[in-house]
């Protein structure tokens, strides 16, 4: 087999893979084009190790090792996109443009609720 | 030796080019058909607006890939893939949109602004990279057949080569799954202090509710018949004359 054919593949898969990281705006999509892209790598890295014929089989154990890596990295986004979500309401990643955590200025905004709410029922 | 063996081993598929493109083998062939399917699933998957459609044709996509692993005789690797890929991070990519409540559908606003930056950014990487590797590998060949991608070459090199880095990445995942955890439990910014105790327990124990959850129990318990210590024993000492006088009878 030529080289040629999964190194082409490799290069498209990964580019396709930028796309979506670059053009999706929900935040597990995103992670789903990083899976792409990382399975490009992959591939590379099994059509190289067949092609040097490597004793170590360093490709093919390196691919394993980014397979684990995949999942330990899908696992962890996973946990950072629904705290995300938990905090903001929102796993738009346009959208958490504003640094530090929201959580803080909650007990701020609902303070004056509750003094209104209170105000409301002395005058009633 | 061994080093001058494999670097033979690694030139040797450096002859020139006596094969054709235009007289592809069978390999290739089921390769190419096979690259298409998953290029094409690809492609749906990073441009499609239905959110979940675009899980699922990951799934294609990566299933596509193990059979490549295949054709390139890394089966141990194409099993792992199917298992880890397809089996769980596919599942936990659907558990996380429908945890974010991804919307079932067209979902219009799937697509950022910057699509079109995004889609030059990758014609462009695509065009330099595929020229870059044609140019590079036109001529090499791999010689399939006898390379070893089997479950026993695999563990043989990985424990006997691979084995420190092997338990690096084993605490690793630990890591990265105690990570996960800790971050999925909350930070608790409303109540500051531990709480494993008082969520379970509902209300602090010793309160009205503990106590007027045990009363009832042990106040019925005495009147009714068998459950008492002094009824139990009543019977038990009332029933053997019984059992006595109706053997002698």
């Amino acid at each position: 087999m030529h080289l040629a054919y999964p190194v082409v593949l490799a290069a498209l898969l990964f580019s396709v893979g930028v796309y979506g990281v670059l053009a999706r705006r929900n935040a597990v999509l995103v992670l789903m084009s990083v899976e792409l892209m990382l399975n490009a790598v992959n591939l590379n890295l099994v059509a190289f190790d067949a092609w040097l014929r490597d004793s170590l089989h360093a490709g093919q154990a390196l691919t394993l090792f980014t397979i684990t890596v995949a999942a330990a990295e899908i696992g962890l986004g996973l946990a950072i996109v629904l705290l995300l979500f938990r905090a903001r309401g929102t796993a738009d990643i346009d959208r958490a443009t504003a640094l530090g955590d929201p959580a803080e200025t909650l007990p701020v905004e609902e303070a004056p609720n509750g003094a209104e709410a209170l105000k409301g029922q002395n005058a009633a | 030796m061994t080093a001058a063996a494999t670097l033979l081993a690694a030139t040797g598929s450096l002859e020139p080019a006596a094969r054709s493109f235009l007289s592809p083998t069978g390999q290739e062939i089921v390769f190419l058909l096979v690259g298409i399917a998953v290029l094409g699933s690809a492609v749906v998957a990073v441009t499609t607006r239905q959110l979940v459609h675009a899980a699922l044709w990951l799934v294609v996509a990566l299933g596509g890939l193990a059979v490549e692993f295949l054709l390139l005789t890394a089966e141990f690797i194409a099993w792992v893939q199917v298992l880890i890929y397809l089996g769980s991070v596919v599942v936990l990519v659907l558990f996380g949109l429908m945890l974010t409540k991804a919307p079932i559908g067209r979902s219009p606003d799937a697509d950022s602004k910057n699509r079109w930056v995004a889609l030059v950014v990758a014609l462009a990487s695509a065009g330099t990279l595929v020229t870059l590797v044609v140019d590079a590998f036109r001529t090499s060949w791999i010689d399939l057949g006898q390379g070893g991608g089997s479950a026993s070459v695999t563990g043989a090199s990985l424990f006997r080569h691979w084995v420190l880095p092997f338990e690096a990445l084993s605490v690793l995942l630990l890591a990265a799954l105690v990570g996960a955890i800790v971050l999925s439990r909350g930070s608790g910014r409303r109540v500051p202090a531990p709480r494993a105790g008082r969520v379970r327990a509902g209300r602090p124990v010793g309160s009205n509710g503990t106590v007027a959850a045990t009363a009832p129990r042990t106040a019925p318990g005495g009147d009714a018949p068998g459950a008492g210590t002094p009824g139990a024993a009543a019977r038990e000492g009332a029933a053997p004359p019984a059992s006595a006088a109706s053997e002698e009878s």
